[in-house]
């Protein structure tokens, strides 16, 4: 049995009245990419920040490290990567020079931090900009640049708070490339996000949040496979003049879900229950049959769709 | 292993290198503009005062400009050290975050804090030098006293520092640091004893400027450059000035601590 890196019980954060994190329990291990999943407020972040050892904790146990993070939190601090939802960078700085002064707060020699910034840079493409301020990077650069700064102390554990958001599509794709090899490279990784896509590309395991609890955990093949069915029928119909639409599609397949643009059906069939709709007279826009994804999980689990 | 750095020294660091690309700007703001306020007050006004016959009275038989020079120095030094621990913190908090990175490293609060205090020792010592660089150019008010003036001056750029820099913490947005300009800084600047003895002003003025640390910082360094201050006078505006700035210092770490680690 193997120590997780990474051990919570009953942790729990308040604010007055409000219970941002509510009594979670959760273990990550040694070299895996652990994602926490959920719509905003569900207490991703919150839960990043006590693992961060910035937020103390209101009650139950973390370790990390096999160290408590309620008494331990400079130590453990030296031996994290942090990712911040919104770059604490220096804009005004060169890439450089933002990288070596982030160095020296874990006291590493000056010229140590150079070299490890040198190569960093170099593994996160951007070895020619060096000597850019940072202002003139682009959103995608700003984020990778955030990515090495919390590399220069060879963090045992990485934690990532939303790394990709507002990035665009391309830019993502180079950003999970990296995370992608730091996992193959033995990082563990702590990952929050938004996005489905992300949590199936990234997370070896994730657990789902939502109002401060976690309403499931397993790898997103597994969590497919317990709270959906194999695959998934979508509709689309024409809205009627009052803006709504209205048609007879309970009892299809397993279940199924009227969202706002389109109607679910649940089905490990779904041509079939295409077939069933078809019998009843119904006349979709159009009609999709896809396989399960983590977003049919989350709507399942929540009761709503992830929007921001 | 080599003896580490301490926190506060590092985080010093980081605002010195932030400042790089200002230094040469900044340092010659500080020779001009007291050289304007020299030519100005010191030489033009000073042209009338001097001319008073009650002016070695209340002067204490000293030349206008001789008599300001102290003051250039120690309200220039006050004027930097608030403006860099109003906007300058907000903006470690709020804008650039440059705190909360700080914080999610082994450092804390007290390498927040003790840096910011080293720094503003630092920007304010430059300062006043600066002033005191002019300040030689005119003969009336050339003195090797001009020298531990520049110390003076710092310990009172930290005086005012220290405690605003806890108040920008305790703020969520900036709303009120404008007016903590118009309404402290500015006044002081005005009525703290830097261009006529505090005696001019009305009972409970006086009261209210002995309270804060500008008039102590003035006096302390007039003592120096005029001379005539004995030891005991000096060492009580020291005090007052400390405890502005340990009170200061004492604050800043609390509120520090509170907004980073919730």
């Amino acid at each position: 049995m193997t120590q997780a890196l990474v051990s919570a019980r009953g942790l729990a954060k308040n604010y007055g009245d409000f219970v941002a994190v509510d009594s979670i329990d959760f273990d990550v291990e040694q070299g895996e990419a652990f994602g926490f999943l959920g719509p905003n407020g569900a207490g991703k972040s919150t839960t990043m920040r006590m693992i961060g050892c910035v937020s103390p904790m209101s009650s139950g146990t973390l370790e990390i490290f096999g160290l408590n993070a309620a008494t331990a939190g400079r130590e453990i601090r030296g031996r994290l990567g942090v990712v911040p939802q919104l770059d604490t960078l220096d804009k005004e700085l060169t890439v450089m020079e933002n990288l070596v002064l982030y160095g020296r707060y874990f006291d590493i020699p000056r010229a140590e931090c150079r070299r490890r910034a040198v190569e960093l840079l170099e593994f996160v493409q951007l070895a020619e900009r060096a000597d850019s301020i940072v202002d003139q990077l682009s959103g995608g650069m700003m984020r990778r640049l955030s990515i090495t700064r919390s590399l220069i102390n060879r963090p045992d554990l990485l934690l990532l708070d939303e790394p990709t958001t507002g990035l665009d599509p391309q830019a993502r794709h180079v950003v999970w490339d990296r995370l992608y090899r730091l996992k193959n490279d033995g990082v563990t990784l702590i990952i929050t996000t938004h996005y489905m896509d992300e949590a199936e590309q990234l997370c070896d395991r994730l657990v789902v949040m939502d109002g401060g609890r976690i309403a499931a955990t397993g790898s997103p093949r597994s969590l497919i496979e317990q709270h959906s069915t194999r695959e998934v029928l979508e509709l689309r119909f024409a809205a009627h003049d009052d803006g709504t639409s209205k048609h007879d599609v309970s009892g299809l397949g397993e279940r199924v879900e009227v969202l706002p643009d389109r109607t679910l059906v649940y089905a490990d069939d779904g041509e079939a229950a295409l077939a069933d709709v078809h019998s009843r007279g119904l006349q979709p826009l159009s009609s999709l049959v896809r396989r399960s994804s983590l977003e049919d999980v989350f709507l399942h689990l929540t009761g709503r769709t992830l929007v921001d | 292993m080599a003896m580490s750095t301490p926190g506060s020294v590092r985080v010093a660091f980081w605002h010195a290198t932030a400042f790089r690309r200002f230094w040469v700007s900044n340092i010659l703001a500080s020779f001009v503009q007291p050289l304007l306020y020299l030519l100005g007050l010191g030489v033009a006004v000073g042209a009338l005062v001097d001319r008073t016959p009650t002016s070695d009275a209340v002067l204490g038989g000293v030349s206008y400009v001789a008599y300001i020079a102290p003051g250039l120095m120690v309200t220039t030094a006050m004027a930097v050290a608030s403006a860099e621990s109003l906007w300058p913190i907000m903006n470690n908090f709020v804008w650039s975050k440059g705190y909360l990175g700080v914080a999610a490293t082994p450092l804390g609060a007290a390498d927040i804090v003790g840096g910011h205090a080293l720094w503003m020792t630092a920007r304010s010592a430059v300062t006043s030098a600066s002033v005191a660089t002019v300040l030689a150019l005119f003969p009336a008010a050339r003195s090797w006293g001009l020298i531990p003036a520049i110390g003076a001056a710092a310990m009172t750029g930290l005086a005012f520092a220290m405690p605003l820099m806890a108040f920008a913490t305790t703020r969520k947005i900036d709303n009120g640091f404008a007016a903590m300009q118009r309404f402290v800084i500015v006044p002081l600047f005005l009525f703290g004893g830097a261009f006529y003895p505090i005696t001019q002003l009305p009972g409970w003025t006086q009261a209210i400027i002995k309270l804060l640390p500008l008039w102590h910082g003035i006096e302390l360094a007039r003592g120096f450059t005029l001379g005539g201050s004995d030891v005991s006078t000096s060492l009580q505006h020291v005090a007052v000035i400390s405890v502005w700035i340990i009170g200061g210092t004492i604050l800043s770490y609390h509120y520090v601590r509170r907004r980073l680690y919730v």
